[in-house]
C-alpha cells in the first residue's frame, strides 16, 4: 500500500464520506452493531449474524451494517444504531436476535422507529 | 403583537395586520389594543403567528377570515378563542432525544469523541472523522518545543491517577542526556470494577496511536511500548489490527508522512499483576524482569525503561492528546477547573441503574454523576457511598456529593482520582466489609518487596476480618489508624502508599459502623455473617414453601400455606431465601 503524505488524510477523508455521513454516499440505512467486550458478553455477536442473515435473506444492497465500539450505557447492551439516510440515528438497546430482526423490518424496510426497543434519538455531544 | 419575520411575511402576516386594523377600526377598539409588528418568534412553521399581550395568548396560523371573528370574540366580549389558539401536539414523541437522556446530556465527549460511530478496525473511519489531522499538523508546522508549550497551556494531567502534568514529563525527557528515548502507553487497567482504558482501545485504537505519535514527535523518540494486560484479548487485537493499518500506511515506521521523522510501537502484554500498573514495575516488566517497583528518587524522565530517558502515560492521557493539539490549549483549558483541565472517564458501576463508560468535564458534582446521567440506584434505595480511584481509592458518603471532581478535591476529601473508577455503595453495602474487600484484593497484588506494605496489609486486613467476624476490640479503630500511616509513610510505591486509604475512609466516614460492630456485635447493613441472623416474619410469610425449596443447608422448616421457621444450628447464612422471598418475609436482625 502506498505511504501516505500529509495532503492525502483530507482524500481519504473525502473518499469516506459516503460511509461515515449517510447523505454523501449510496447507502440509505446504516446499522452499527456495537462491539466493545461489554457487547460482546451480551450477546452482541448473536445480534451481528442474525442481522447479517436478515439482510442477505432480503438482499438489500444499500443497507450498511457495520461495528463499532463500545455506546457507553454498557448496562443496556447488546446495543445497535439505526441511521437512515437524511434521519436522525436512533439508538437501540437490550436486543437479541429476534428484536434486531423486527428492527430491520420496521425501522429499515418500514421506516418506522421501534419505540419498544429504542433508548434514543440523535447523537451525542462531540467536544 | 404579529410577527413579521421572514416566515410569517410570506405566510401573509400584513395582510393580517390590514385585517385587524379594520376591525379594531369598526369596533371603535383603536385606542386601547395596539398592534405591534415584531421580529421572528422562532416558530415559523405554525406562521402567521400572533401574541396578545398582557395574557400572552398565542394564536397561529391565522388567516385574513379569522379575523373579523377574533376581533369580536377576543377583544370586544374578552373570550379568547379557544379553536385558533395554538395546541402543543397531544403525543409526545414516544422515543426521547438523546440531549434529553440524563445519561447521554450530561457527557462531553473528547477522549471518547468517536466512540460507537467508528468501525475501529479500519482506519480510514478514523481519518475520516479528522483523525491523524492532529499529527499531522504537529509533524508539519509545529516544533517540537512548540507540542511541548501547547501541552503546557492546555494543562493536561495525567490521567493514570497521580495528575502529574503531561508536559513537564515530556520536557524532562526531551531535555534528559541519553539515546534513545521511549515511550510507553499504560494500559495495564487492573482495578477491580474499571474498564475505561480497554474500552478506548477496543472503540478507538487509532485515538491513542495519534497521540503516542505526537508525543513521540515532541520528545524526540523513536520507539514506543504499549503495556498492555493479557486479559484484553479484544483490546490487544484491534490495537494490533490498528497498528498494521498504520503501518501500511506510512502513520508508524521511517519517515512518517514523508518527514524525516520515525516511530514505531510495540506491543507487551502483562500477566495480570495489579502492581504492573506502578510505572517503574511496569518498566522492569517490559524489559523481562519480575514486576516490582524500585527506588524512583532517579525519575523515569532520566532513567526508565533500559535506563532511558522514559515517558509513561496512561491510555487517556494519550487519547487527549490530538484534540489538544488540532484545537489548541484555550480551548482544553476552557473545560475544566482551575487546577483540573479537561475531560476524565469514568467506568460507573454498583449500585446504579445506569452502569456505563462515562466521559465529563472535571469539575462535574458527584451527585450529577450518580443521579443525572447514573439516573440513581437500583430499586432506589438510599444511597450510601462512593468508592473512587479503584481499590485504592476512598469512600465517599453523601455528604461528599456535592464536591467538584477533580484531582485537589477528591484527594482532600480521602479519596482520589486514580484511574476513573467510581463504584456506588448503598444501604445494604457493609463499610466494614467493603474496607476488608478491598485490603483482601491489595494484600494478594503486593508485590513483598517492602515490608510495610507486604506485612501491613496483611495486618490490617486481620484486623478487618476479625471485626466483620465479631471478634474485634476496643482500640482496633486506633491500632487500624497507626497501621495505615505505618504503611502509607513507609512503603516504596503508590499500591503500598494508598492501600490504607479504603481503611481510612471508611473510619472517617462510617465510624459508627465500626462501632456498631465491635461495641454492640452488630452489623448494621446485615452483611457480616458472624453478626447477623435470619428469621421469617411470621405476618408476612404466606407458607409458599420457595425458601424452604432453595435453602441448601434444609434449614428452612414448614408445611404448605403455614408458617416458615429457620433452624438457626442448621442455617449457614447464605442469604438465598432473603433473595427468593417475594413477600420480603425474610429478615436480617
Amino acid at each position: 500500500m502506498q505511504k501516505l503524505k500529509p495532503e492525502d488524510l483530507g482524500k481519504i477523508s473525502e473518499r469516506m464520506k459516503g460511509v461515515v455521513n449517510l447523505r454523501d454516499g449510496a447507502y440509505c440505512a446504516k446499522i452499527t452493531v456495537h462491539m466493545g467486550t461489554c457487547g460482546i458478553a451480551a450477546g452482541a455477536r448473536k445480534v451481528m449474524t442474525a442481522l447479517l442473515a436478515v439482510v442477505a435473506e432480503k438482499g438489500n444492497k444499500d443497507v450498511l451494517v457495520t461495528t463499532s465500539g463500545c455506546a457507553g450505557l454498557c448496562g443496556r447492551e447488546p446495543m445497535a444504531t439505526v441511521e437512515l439516510r437524511g434521519e436522525a440515528p436512533v439508538k437501540y438497546g437490550n436486543l437479541d436476535e429476534a428484536k434486531i430482526k423486527e428492527i430491520f423490518d420496521q425501522h429499515v424496510l418500514g421506516k418506522k422507529i421501534v419505540t419498544e426497543y429504542a433508548i434514543g434519538i440523535g447523537s451525542e455531544r462531540v467536544s | 403583537m404579529v410577527c413579521a419575520g421572514t416566515g410569517c411575511v410570506s405566510a401573509k402576516c400584513f395582510k393580517i395586520k390590514e385585517a385587524l386594523e379594520r376591525e379594531l377600526k369598526k369596533h371603535d377598539l383603536c385606542e386601547e389594543v395596539q398592534i405591534v409588528m415584531t421580529g421572528c418568534n422562532g416558530f415559523c412553521a405554525q406562521g402567521p403567528i400572533m401574541v396578545v399581550q398582557p395574557e400572552g395568548i398565542f394564536y397561529n396560523m391565522l388567516k385574513e377570515e379569522d379575523i373579523p371573528h377574533l376581533v369580536a370574540e377576543h377583544f370586544l366580549k374578552g373570550r379568547p378563542v379557544k379553536k385558533l389558539m395554538f395546541t402543543p401536539p397531544q403525543e409526545k414523541a414516544p422515543v426521547p432525544l438523546m440531549k434529553d437522556i440524563g445519561f447521554f446530556s450530561k457527557q462531553s465527549l473528547l477522549i471518547l469523541r468517536n466512540r460507537g460511530l467508528i468501525d475501529p478496525e479500519n482506519i480510514d473511519e478514523y481519518i475520516a472523522r479528522n483523525g491523524y489531522a492532529a499529527f499531522s499538523k504537529a509533524v508539519t508546522s509545529m516544533a517540537p518545543d512548540e507540542v511541548i508549550a501547547e501541552i503546557r497551556n492546555s494543562g493536561l494531567r495525567g490521567r493514570g491517577g497521580a495528575g502529574f502534568p503531561t508536559a513537564k514529563k515530556w520536557e524532562h525527557c526531551r531535555h534528559a542526556p541519553g539515546e534513545p528515548k521511549y515511550i510507553i502507553c499504560n494500559a495495564d487497567e487492573g482495578d477491580p470494577g474499571c474498564f475505561q482504558d480497554r474500552s478506548i482501545l477496543e472503540g478507538d485504537p487509532h485515538s491513542v496511536i495519534e497521540g503516542m505519535l505526537i508525543g513521540a514527535y515532541a520528545i524526540g523518540s523513536r520507539h514506543g511500548y504499549i503495556y498492555v494486560r493479557n486479559e484484553y484479548p479484544l483490546a490487544i487485537k484491534r490495537f494490533s489490527t490498528a497498528l498494521s493499518q498504520a503501518r501500511q500506511y506510512g502513520l508508524l515506521g521511517d519517515d512518517v508522512l514523508g518527514t524525516k521523522f520515525s516511530f514505531d510501537i510495540s506491543i507487551s502484554r502483562g500477566a495480570g499483576a495489579f502492581v504492573c500498573g506502578e510505572s517503574s514495575a511496569l518498566m522492569a516488566s517490559i524489559e523481562g524482569k519480575i514486576g516490582e517497583p524500585r527506588y524512583k528518587h532517579i525519575h523515569a524522565t532520566e532513567k526508565g525503561l533500559w535506563d532511558k530517558p522514559t515517558v509513561l502515560n496512561n491510555v487517556k492521557t494519550w487519547a487527549s492528546v490530538p484534540s489538544i493539539i488540532r484545537h489548541g490549549a484555550e480551548w482544553f483549558a476552557k473545560i475544566g477547573t482551575e487546577t483540573s483541565k479537561g475531560t476524565m472517564v469514568f467506568s460507573l458501576v454498583g449500585k446504579i441503574k445506569n452502569t456505563g463508560l462515562i466521559e465529563v468535564p472535571m469539575g462535574i458534582s458527584l451527585r450529577e454523576i450518580i443521579y443525572d446521567i447514573g439516573e440513581g440506584l437500583i430499586g432506589d434505595r438510599k444511597f450510601k457511598a462512593v468508592q473512587t480511584g479503584g481499590p485504592s481509592g476512598g469512600c465517599l458518603p453523601e455528604s461528599c456529593l456535592d464536591l467538584p471532581v477533580d484531582y485537589e478535591s477528591l484527594t482532600e476529601a480521602g479519596s482520589m482520582m486514580g484511574s476513573g473508577g467510581m463504584i456506588v455503595l448503598d444501604e445494604d453495602n457493609c463499610m466494614v466489609d467493603v474496607a476488608r474487600y478491598f485490603l483482601d484484593f491489595l494484600k494478594g497484588e503486593s508485590c513483598g518487596k517492602c515490608t510495610a506494605c507486604r506485612d501491613g496489609i496483611e495486618a490490617m486486613y486481620e484486623c478487618l476480618n476479625d471485626i466483620c467476624e465479631g471478634k474485634g476490640k476496643e482500640k482496633d479503630i486506633e491500632m487500624l489508624e497507626e497501621l495505615a500511616g505505618a504503611v502509607k509513610d513507609a512503603s516504596l510505591c503508590g499500591l503500598g502508599a494508598s492501600a490504607p486509604n479504603p481503611v481510612l475512609s471508611t473510619i472517617r466516614y462510617f465510624r459508627d459502623e465500626y462501632d456498631a460492630h465491635i461495641r454492640d456485635k452488630k452489623c448494621p447493613a446485615g452483611v457480616c455473617k458472624a453478626l447477623i441472623q435470619y428469621s421469617i416474619d411470621a405476618e408476612k410469610c404466606t407458607g409458599c414453601t420457595l425458601c424452604a425449596k432453595k435453602c441448601p443447608s434444609e434449614a428452612i422448616t414448614g408445611e404448605r400455606k403455614a408458617k416458615h421457621a429457620i433452624d438457626l444450628e442448621k442455617c449457614i447464612k447464605c442469604g438465598v431465601c432473603r433473595e427468593v422471598c417475594k413477600f420480603k418475609a425474610v429478615v436480617v436482625n
